[in-house]
């Protein structure tokens, strides 16, 4: 239905309509105009962290809707059984980097978009790296692997003296996960919806059960407290009543359903694991494209700020507003850590080996931008090795509080694992301060 | 009728290509799908993209119809055109890209605007195992949906409309063996166990003297035992009542002599299978009753086993479906849980036969071959007993000249529904809208938006009256944001709705899984979607 006599079309005639005209159910900050789509597209940078079935679903979206500065790592290699649904991919590129064919796929037929591809394990990217990014869009699928951007993302994260988070140290991520027809899409703004690790009780580490099957699980505490009576909690736990804010409590119940779930006997139950079509991956990473899109531009209101699919029976969708954990270890303004300030850092990254939430070794401290100690490779060590017998007081600049990140060895449920963890450092006879907050200190 | 289903061969290549999709659907659905072809309308990205899938899925064949030019803003919105093909065929463009991304599916394209060959050549779509039409106005959908229905070739409609959008299935009729249900409770009857299950629960002596032999009775023995004393001393009935079943799971418990005795705690755990229901499901018996459960000729191989089935039902099943024959792995000896199988798998097998013999009769009785059902056929029927599902959907046309009042007072009352029912007016406003401005609100810039607003305010009554619902009002945010959207096909929504279309297309050939009901309803504003069953 064009005109022939007017001028050339925009590419982005469909795009246009949304970022430059005004609209009503809009974000707070939405300044529609040309202006706000060409800063789209040469300033915003997003990263994607995956390469696969969600990732080459990514990429072609957000290419689509105005980004031309896109990342895209991924450490896996092309497999035949990957075909059927990351279509970047064809039967010849088999055993080449994901990353490297995909960037250059969608760079061939989207032109004008930059796409790096980094064929690495994301743990081996300086943080600083992802700090370059204004939105991470996860297409991964472990739990770890989104603990692990979790804790760097929101390890970004700084709050003001009254606990407000800081505006432009918040680095929003938008995460996917599929399997079957099964799937879910969340937003997460660090310091404003929930973590991953807030809602980490949603998914039980020990047991290999699909991801978002889990997310059905009530997020009031009404809901939880019959759902707990049910699998008589009380009968277990005698007079303890039930808390749906403690961990263990939820733990248990997560547990309880999982057993309830097997012993259900469903045929086929184990059959379901590691299935993958392509159309699961395209609603949501649509999804997850979208939200990212709003979140950048204003022009639409966000997801608030987690979407559950259902497709094998029916079509269901439904969205849940989780709550933030105040105390959050990650996104949280830091656990506490009260010090004299005589405590030299050797000592303080002892302490973390010792302190219950942390159960920390082998760590590695960074003062913001500083590393005060590394424990690899060995050049850096022994380079950084003098700083151990120094104040960890004078070692941060001689101030009386600040956020230290440390990195190390945890110890969770027997289990080991690389973690990163947000410290707030409180040095106590500096200033004559004292902080109200209890800690663990010297 | 229905063909016989045949085990298909795949080369080795092709298997592990397809593997990740084959643990969902098996060799069975893979088949269905590499013999449908399916028609798609319109390749804008809800198209492509909703096609994309399908071929990625390995679909036989497609077959694209677009009238219509690449043009640049094109290039903005959908991934299977790119700078060279400016100018050229949409159709031919888009086709040439899917067919790079299997080269096993047959593809083809119609250079023809899809409301012209609606009107034009009807016949046209009589050879499709499936039609996908995206992007259609109202007027369109209902001319098609009747050539459809009258062809009895399936129908999926797919529409993305700036932020909104939607999908429709439309079949007469779509039934369903293997649905594949989430969660299902077993089969194990011990609420209501047959005779030889009973004999071989005699058999075994809970009382044991022997501890190790007493924490491997598996907790079928333990609770069907336990479920009869029980039944002697209340009037031959079963817990009911939340105090019985209270003090029936605490029996069961108290038999528990040592912490390490699994089974008994399985048993603790199974209790509520004890308290299930006898007999079949409400839906199941909805189904038995349903009028073309009552056979002739003509029905299909579906009906045939339901009427079966209603005859086993009330004869030989004394009220129950038969036997599903599998059991869930369970604390126990190796010999009994061997045992146990048998005799599951035994009844199962038994009921089957019954079953087979009914079908062969009804079919006699009808005037058809006797073994034009297989038994692989009847098997599986038998196993899925339980779990079927009839699916069926109104006419467009009737929808929308008549929709349920009782779904549409739902809808109108509650919060939830408020922006899905708004935008499924609206989407049927612009098209009058169009139909009479031969543009879509909003569609250029340079043009009133603020007028195209009023005017589909002035327009929309016209849907909503037609409906039932004088007196609705439509959001005012609502109706200026449909505006602002112009009729945009945006990649992400058109990737959203096109995957949702796919995956429907996906149950609906191979049959297996539960397809939507009513109409998808998408909201990309709050992501609140609704479906809606008018």
């Amino acid at each position: 239905m064009a005109d022939l006599d007017s001028p050339p079309q925009s590419k982005t005639r469909d795009l246009d309509k949304l970022l430059l005209r005004a609209g009503n159910l809009v974000g707070p900050d939405f300044y529609p105009g040309a202006e706000l789509r060409d800063d789209i597209r040469d300033y915003v940078r997003i990263l994607v962290v995956g390469a696969g079935g969600l990732g080459c679903e990514l990429l072609k979206d957000l290419a689509l809707s105005g980004f031309r500065n896109l990342d895209v790592i991924d450490m896996d290699r092309i497999e035949v059984t990957n075909l059927n649904r990351q279509f970047l991919f064809r039967l010849e590129d088999v055993g080449k980097p994901k990353a490297e064919v995909a960037a250059k796929r969608v760079m061939e037929r989207v032109s004008g978009v930059e796409i790096v591809p980094h064929f690495s394990r994301i743990e081996d990217k300086e943080l600083d790296f992802y700090n370059d990014f204004n939105i991470i869009a996860l297409g991964l699928d472990s739990i770890e692997a989104r603990r692990y951007i979790n804790g760097v993302a929101c390890g970004f994260l700084e709050y003001d003296e009254d606990d407000t988070p800081r505006r432009e140290t918040i680095k929003p991520m938008v995460d996917g996960g599929t399997e079957g027809f099964k799937g879910h899409a969340r937003v997460i703004v660090p310091g404003v919806t929930p973590c991953f690790e807030c809602t980490i009780w949603l998914f039980p580490p020990q047991v290999k059960f699909p991801l978002c099957t889990l997310a059905e699980t009530p997020r009031n505490a009404a809901h939880c407290i019959e759902y707990a009576h049910l699998i008589k909690w009380h009968e277990v736990h005698g007079g303890k009543s039930f808390d749906p804010d403690e961990p263990e409590h939820m733990k248990w119940v997560y547990d309880e359903a999982i057993k309830r779930a097997e012993l259900f006997g469903i045929p086929g139950c184990g059959e379901k694991h590691n299935t993958a079509i392509a159309s699961t991956n395209a609603i949501i990473s649509a999804a997850c494209a979208l939200e990212t899109l709003k979140i950048v531009s204003g022009c639409s209101k966000t997801l608030a700020n987690y979407l559950t699919y259902n497709g094998g029976e029916g079509l269901h969708t439904k969205v849940t507003e989780f709550e933030r954990d105040q105390d959050c270890l990650v996104c949280g303004p830091g656990i506490l850590i009260e010090l004299d300030t005589s405590i030299t850092l050797q000592k303080f990254i002892d302490m973390l080996e010792e302190h219950p939430k942390l159960l920390l070794s082998k760590a590695s401290v960074k003062h913001g931008k500083d590393s005060l100690y590394m424990q690899a490779p060995p050049v850096l060590e022994e380079m950084h090795r003098p700083n151990l017998s120094k104040p960890l007081y004078d070692l941060m600049g001689r101030v009386q509080k600040d956020t230290v990140h440390v990195f190390g060895t945890a110890l969770k449920n027997e289990e080991k694992h690389s973690s990163l963890t947000k410290l707030r450092v409180v040095f106590k006879g500096a200033d004559g301060v004292t902080d109200m907050d209890t800690a663990i200190g010297a | 009728m229905e063909k016989d289903e045949q085990e298909p061969t795949m080369s080795e290549p092709t298997k592990t290509k397809y593997d990740r999709q084959l643990r969902i659907w098996g060799e069975v659905g893979q088949a269905a799908l590499e013999n449908a072809s399916i028609c798609l309308l319109n390749c804008g990205p809800t198209g492509s993209e909703a096609l994309k899938n399908l071929v990625l899925g390995g679909i036989g064949s497609i077959t694209v119809v677009d009238g219509s030019k690449v043009e640049i803003g094109d290039l903005g919105n959908n991934f299977m055109v790119d700078k060279k093909s400016v100018g050229e065929s949409k159709a031919k463009t888009v086709c040439a890209f899917l067919q790079e991304l299997n080269d096993a599916v047959r593809a083809n394209f119609v250079e023809e605007n899809p409301d012209s060959l609606i009107l034009t050549d009807p016949s046209f779509f009589s050879q499709f195992t499936l039609v996908i039409a995206t992007q259609l106005v109202e007027d369109s959908m209902v001319k098609l949906d009747r050539i459809c229905r009258e062809a009895n070739v399936m129908l999926v409609f797919a529409r993305s409309y700036g932020l909104t959008g939607l999908v429709r299935i439309s079949v007469k009729e779509h039934t369903i063996i293997d649905s594949k249900p989430d969660h299902f409770l077993d089969d194990l009857r011990l609420n209501n166990p047959w005779p030889e299950l009973k004999r071989f629960v005699e058999t075994i002596d809970l009382k044991t003297p022997d501890p190790i032999a007493y924490k491997h009775i598996p907790y079928v023995v333990i609770l069907v035992k336990m479920a009869d004393e029980w039944a002697k001393t209340h009037s031959s009935n079963l817990p009911s009542t939340r105090e019985e079943k209270r003090e029936f799971k605490d029996l069961v418990k108290s038999k528990m002599v040592s912490m390490d005795e699994d089974n008994y705690k399985e048993a603790v755990e199974a209790t509520f299978k004890v308290f299930a229901p006898r007999g079949i499901s409400k839906e199941i018996q909805e189904i038995i009753d349903d009028r073309y459960a009552e056979v002739g000729s003509n029905s299909s191989a579906f009906w045939v086993m339901v009427a079966a089935l209603k005859e086993f039902v009330s004869n030989e099943g004394d009220g129950e479906a038969p036997l599903e024959g599998s059991m869930p792995d369970m604390t126990s000896s190796t010999e009994h849980y061997i045992n146990l199988q048998k005799i599951y798998h035994t009844k199962a097998e038994d009921d089957c036969l019954s079953m087979e013999q009914r079908v062969k009769d009804i079919l006699a009785k009808v005037g058809r071959d006797p073994s034009s059902i297989s038994k692989q056929t009847i098997k599986s029927f038998c196993k899925n007993a339980r779990k079927l599902k009839v699916c069926r959907y109104r006419m467009i046309e009737d929808e929308f000249s008549n929709p349920s009042v009782t779904e549409l007072q739902k809808c109108l009352a509650s919060q939830d529904y408020s922006s899905a029912i708004g935008f499924y007016i609206l989407l049927r406003a612009v098209d009058r809208f169009a139909a009479t401005y031969n543009k879509f609100p909003g569609q250029f810039d340079g043009g009133d938006i603020e007028e195209d607003a009023s005017r589909l305010r002035t327009i929309a009554p016209s849907v909503i009256n037609e409906m039932g619902c004088d007196g609705y009002e439509l959001p005012e945010e609502l109706c200026n944001e449909m505006c602002r959207f112009g009729a945009a096909e945006l990649h992400v929504v058109a990737a959203f709705i096109g995957g949702i279309a796919s995956q429907e297309v996906i149950k609906l050939i191979t049959k297996q899984f539960v397809p939507m009901l009513g109409t998808f309803v998408f909201n990309g504003i709050d992501h609140n979607s609704q479906s809606l069953t008018l």
